[in-house]
């Protein structure tokens, strides 16, 4: 469905749009980047550190960078890992590279955490968690501040994706800020979303406030050695099953009662069992089955990050998870939306240089503001004004097409 | 062409190298770098020095401040600085070194590579100072 809504809205854009785009970005690099790209794509660790620093601080040419890497990338399974600070993110995460290092994949792990509102500055402290693979060149850690961004992420965090992708890594980590209820800014950048909860979190009210309970593709209830775990981990079962809005896989777990039989009902059931002992089946054309395929419902999975304890049952839900976005084509979805965020992010960053420079030829802030404040104007009529000329330049353009 | 405006920030690693077990001080000065704007990743304690040098490397930090107390700076800070040579990571990394130094070691682990030296009493405006002063200098 993807597929063709996607070529569908590709006929809708100007030919110029994306045609103008070089055949090989390269050539716009200065003959430093284009040693640095080289070096990236061959592997270099100390170039990858060094681009994404150019990326982070958004160094004249990072953009020409970009544009470059993008073409290399696009494979990689980005996993994130949010949760409110203390649930034991990073200690998780490091379980993590320790099980993918085991099976010899190449990892880029992207640790996030807060800057000062006052200062700017941070302490980025997940690395001292991510020990274990201390010393192991098949681990690439990156520790970024959110540099003053609100959601979890920082603006750099999904160009570094980018980057840490073309690079090679065969799996990408992104641990966010420590999140609270609306930090959900990981669901743009990231293919499955874990969200790691605490004991005694709080009651099912709290579960039941939107934000972050709805971006789970699965949860984490870590600490699972500690007192109320079970009660927090049948909190978050009874409240993702009860999300599911055909109640059909809830089934599996909770008695059918609360459902009013339809006709299919059984059918579906057998079309999933069979779904689940082998993947023949998943071709045959019925709406049921294939429901199922665009179906998914976050599994709860305890863990002991300490000790280790359910790393195994984590692991093996992230790869259903990735078997299950392969062929619900849940994955292009989530490429496309990455897609949306990025073109948006740029848009809004690019606008708003662009509502500095009107300022700045008007006076300054400062000078407009007083002006209103004296009430020589209103900040309405002032805005209209100032985007006039954009406004009316795009409409010109548009006639002249 | 890009209508990005830079956002350069000083990025430091604070590290605990070899079997010291004492980290307030180096707790103390993240905090200080922290509260001057910079970002600092600290390595936590016991580190080794090839850590320490993959820490340098990926996370491109500007500034690697190093705190020792235990007396074996002589021996690890050499490897420290090895290590980051063979990254060629060397040239544009402040090399700063905090903690119990005695006075005669000064100018060898200056001639190895270390910018400065930064003993017990140092006022913190001080180092705060000279990293602004230094950081990222020697790279582009």
């Amino acid at each position: 469905m993807t597929d063709h809504t996607g070529r569908d809205a590709t006929e809708a854009i100007p030919d110029e749009l994306l045609a103008t785009r070089s055949e090989d970005p390269e050539t716009a690099l200065s003959t430093a980047d284009e040693t640095l790209l080289a070096e990236v794509l061959d592997g270099d660790q100390r170039a990858l550190a060094r681009v994404l620093t150019k990326i982070e601080n958004r160094d004249d040419g990072a953009r020409d960078l970009l544009a470059a890497l993008h073409d290399h990338a696009g494979t990689t399974p980005v996993l994130g890992v949010t949760g409110s600070p203390g649930a034991g993110k990073s200690t998780l995460v490091d379980e993590l590279t320790d099980h993918y290092r085991e099976q010899d994949e190449q990892l880029g792990v992207l640790a996030v955490d807060p800057s000062s509102p006052y200062t700017g500055g941070s302490v980025l402290g997940d690395r001292i968690r991510m020990g274990s693979t201390a010393g192991d060149e098949g681990v690439f850690i990156r520790s970024m501040s959110a540099r003053g961004r609100l959601g979890g992420l920082s603006m750099a965090t999904s160009d570094a994706v980018t980057a840490l992708d073309a690079f090679g890594m065969d799996r990408i980590i992104i641990e966010t800020v420590g999140a609270g209820q609306n930090e959900v800014d990981i669901v743009e950048t990231a293919d499955t979303v874990v969200v790691v909860v605490q004991p005694g979190s709080g009651d099912d009210v709290q579960l039941l406030k939107a934000g972050i309970l709805e971006i789970g593709d699965i949860f984490v209830v870590n600490k699972a050695d500690m007192d109320g775990a079970a009660q927090t981990a049948a909190d978050l079962e009874a409240m993702v099953h009860g999300q599911q809005p055909t109640g059909g896989v809830a089934g599996h777990h909770t008695p059918d009662a609360s459902h009013p039989p339809t006709g299919n009902d059984d059918e579906a059931g057998q079309d999933r069992a069979s779904e689940r002992d082998g993947n023949e089946e998943i071709d045959h054309n019925d709406e049921a089955s294939e429901s199922d395929d665009t179906e998914w419902t976050p599994p709860v999975v305890e863990t002991v990050a300490t000790t280790g304890n359910g790393i195994d049952e984590f692991t093996a839900a992230i790869a259903d998870h990735d078997r299950y976005l392969d062929r619900s084509g849940g994955g292009e979805t989530r490429q496309q939306q990455r897609a949306a965020a990025t073109l948006q992010r740029l848009l809004q960053r690019d606008i708003g240089a662009i509502s500095e420079q009107l300022l700045a030829a008007n006076g300054g802030l400062d000078a407009l503001a007083a002006a209103v404040a004296d009430r020589q104007t209103d900040p309405y009529t002032l805005v209209r004004r100032l985007t006039d000329p954009v406004t009316s330049a795009i409409e010109q353009h548009n006639r002249h097409e | 062409m890009s209508a990005d405006s830079t956002q350069r920030a000083i990025r430091c690693l604070i590290a605990k190298v070899g079997l010291d077990g004492h980290d307030r001080g180096a707790q103390v000065i993240a905090r200080a770098f922290r509260d001057a704007g910079f970002e600092v990743v600290y390595s936590g304690l016991h580190r080794a020095p090839e850590e320490i040098v993959q820490a340098t490397v990926q996370e491109d930090v500007d500034v690697l401040g190093i705190s020792i107390l235990s007396g074996a700076h002589n021996t690890l800070i050499p490897k420290v600085i090895d290590g980051l040579e063979s990254y060629g990571a060397l040239d544009d990394t402040l090399i700063l070194v905090g903690g119990i130094i005695p006075e005669e070691d000064e100018p060898d682990l200056k001639e190895l590579g270390v910018a400065e030296i930064f003993g017990p009493g140092t006022p913190m405006a001080e180092t705060v100072e000279f990293v602004r002063e230094h950081a990222g200098t020697g790279a582009e």
